[in-house]
């Protein structure tokens, strides 16, 4: 068995009285897909910002190749090799598609004229390449779920955190974004997928993470999480027996 | 001319902090002071060449900024344009009440004659100081283009954006808003010095006082921040019509000047947003905008 990119020990954080997440202990290996699924306040976005230091637990680990992560700077998580996009999605605004992906690229570069072509190889990858001269503020949000994509890829994570794929995107854009995702994890990016789109997470994960108030109630293949009587009260409901 | 550089070179270097990376600092005016004092105080008690002095303010203003920095960029907005007027107010008091440095009473700059370069003090010519200034707005103005163009400027817009979703990209957050202040204070401070140099005379309200943090930032917000030559263009406007408004109208009632100063302020801020240069740059832009809007109505007929 190949030992853990990330290991998740134990993370427990309390927003006064609200318990967002408690004792939450996985792990994800090198190019696994793991998806993440929950009602709404279940704290999977908690979890996100407590993995990539945008919040600090209370209790608990998260260790990077076996490495204690807790509490760095989201910039140096990054530096770690995790990257991210937000559910609420946050482009730069002012900046056009090309220079939004820039502020990635330059993770690894200082030089302008080579983190360019690094942005612009990534805008190509999740085929924005077109719009690279737009305004982040001009693109649809498909195209922005893209442009966060594209930004986050720049950094040449080895894990990638993706909150929401398919949120807010017109259906015709869904199947794209997916094709995306699932071609990303082949070419061996480790990614942990919050996602509330069942047929896309059957679909694309290899296991999925059920949340229900702050805490794992299921830990497994997807076939076997939708089967899963807790999740099926928590989350899914009927339909899916 | 030599207040459109001077103010031009101030405006350029608040610019570098606020309208690339996004933190409005309404304490400049400490910086500028840090300038002038440091200097006036080695040639008085050192016998130190101003220009040194010059470089020793920029320094002691460098220190300074990091050490404010600590606290108010945990801030973020409107919070962190308020603490910093709060430490303009703290610096600006406390050199009020520092009698060992003249207090409230202020310091003359020792009269040195002939007029050389060494002494940094011209009294037959003002031409000099006219090119001193010319050569601080230069400065400011190659620094600026030099960060615009460097990765540092990508980051400092990043910053300015949503410095989550750039520190979620590796951008050092805290690092890049310090060394925006280190740059910004220091320019700040070279024109303290001229300032004191050119005046021969300061004091805490003249160096130090809100009301000059607050012309930097309206003068480079009136010529458009976040661009590289928006903060002269504010400048060329604003000081003619601050001293327009004030010969014409001055006289009649001390604040009639600052009315109609504040009037033109708003109207600029209410029709056009992104500054003078805003204007600018829309002007240029619309021919070619026209005709590619033309040219994509046909593509699409």
């Amino acid at each position: 068995m190949s030992p853990s990119l990330l290991q998740v020990s134990g993370l427990t954080k309390r927003f006064g009285g609200i318990i967002a997440n408690h004792e939450i202990s996985f792990a994800v290996r090198p190019g696994e897909l793991v998806g993440v699924i929950g009602p709404n306040g279940a704290g999977k976005s908690t979890l996100f910002d407590l993995i990539t230091g945008f919040t600090r637990p209370d209790t608990g680990r998260v260790s990077l190749d076996g490495r204690d992560a807790t509490g760095l700077r989201p910039d140096q998580i990054c530096r770690l090799g995790v990257g991210r996009t937000f559910q609420k999605l946050r482009p730069f605004r002012e900046m056009t598609a090309l220079e939004n992906v820039m502020i990635g690229a330059f993770l690894n570069t200082a030089d302008v004229a080579e983190a360019r072509q690094a942005a612009l190889a990534a805008l190509t990858s999740v085929g924005l390449g077109d719009r690279a001269a737009a305004h982040a503020r001009g693109l649809s949000t498909g195209q922005r779920k893209r442009l966060e994509l594209a930004r986050a890829l720049a950094t040449r994570p080895r894990l990638l955190l993706l909150d929401e794929v398919t949120g807010g995107v017109d259906p015709g854009a869904i199947p794209g974004l997916v094709a995306l995702v699932r071609d990303l994890h082949a070419r061996g990016l480790a990614l942990i997928v919050i996602e509330h789109n069942m047929r896309v997470i059957m679909d694309i994960a290899q296991r999925v993470l059920a949340l229900h108030l702050g805490e794992v109630i299921a830990d497994a293949p997807p076939a076997e999480v939708v089967r899963d009587q807790r999740v099926i009260d928590a989350y899914l409901g009927e339909a899916w027996r | 001319m030599i207040m459109i550089f001077l103010y031009g070179a101030l405006a350029t270097a608040w610019n570098i902090l606020a309208g690339y990376c996004g933190q409005i600092s309404l304490g400049h005016a400490v910086y500028f002071g840090l300038g002038a004092y440091t200097s006036t105080l080695l040639v008085r008690e050192a016998a130190l060449t101003p220009w040194l002095g010059m470089l020793a303010g920029a320094a002691l203003a460098v220190g300074i900024s990091q050490a404010i920095g600590y606290p108010v960029f945990r801030l973020r907005g409107h919070y962190f344009a308020i603490a910093t007027i709060g430490f303009g107010e703290i610096v600006q008091t406390t050199v009020l009440n520092w009698d060992g440095i003249g207090g409230a009473r202020g310091l003359f700059v020792p009269i040195k004659r002939p007029d050389s370069l060494l002494n940094f003090q011209f009294h037959e010519s003002k031409a000099v100081y006219y090119y001193i200034a010319l050569g601080l707005l230069a400065l400011a103005l190659v620094v600026t283009r030099w960060i615009e163009r460097s990765r540092r400027g990508y980051y400092f817009r990043a910053i300015r954006e949503d410095q989550d979703a750039a520190a979620s990209l590796g951008v050092p957050v805290a690092r890049e808003k310090h060394a925006a202040m280190a740059v910004s204070a220091a320019l700040t401070a070279l024109g303290g010095t001229f300032w004191a140099q050119y005046v021969l005379f300061i004091d805490p309200e003249s160096v130090f006082p809100l009301s000059l943090s607050i012309l930097i930032c309206l003068v480079a917000v009136m010529g458009g921040v976040g661009s590289l030559w928006g903060p002269l263009l504010g400048a060329a406007v604003l000081v003619p019509l601050s001293e327009g408004t004030r010969v014409l109208l001055g006289g009649t009632g001390k604040a009639l000047d600052l009315v109609i100063y504040g009037a033109l302020i708003m109207v600029i801020a209410v029709f056009q947003p992104a500054g003078l240069m805003g204007l600018v740059r829309h002007l240029g832009r619309r021919r070619p905008l026209a005709a590619s809007a033309g040219a994509r109505r046909e593509s699409a007929a």
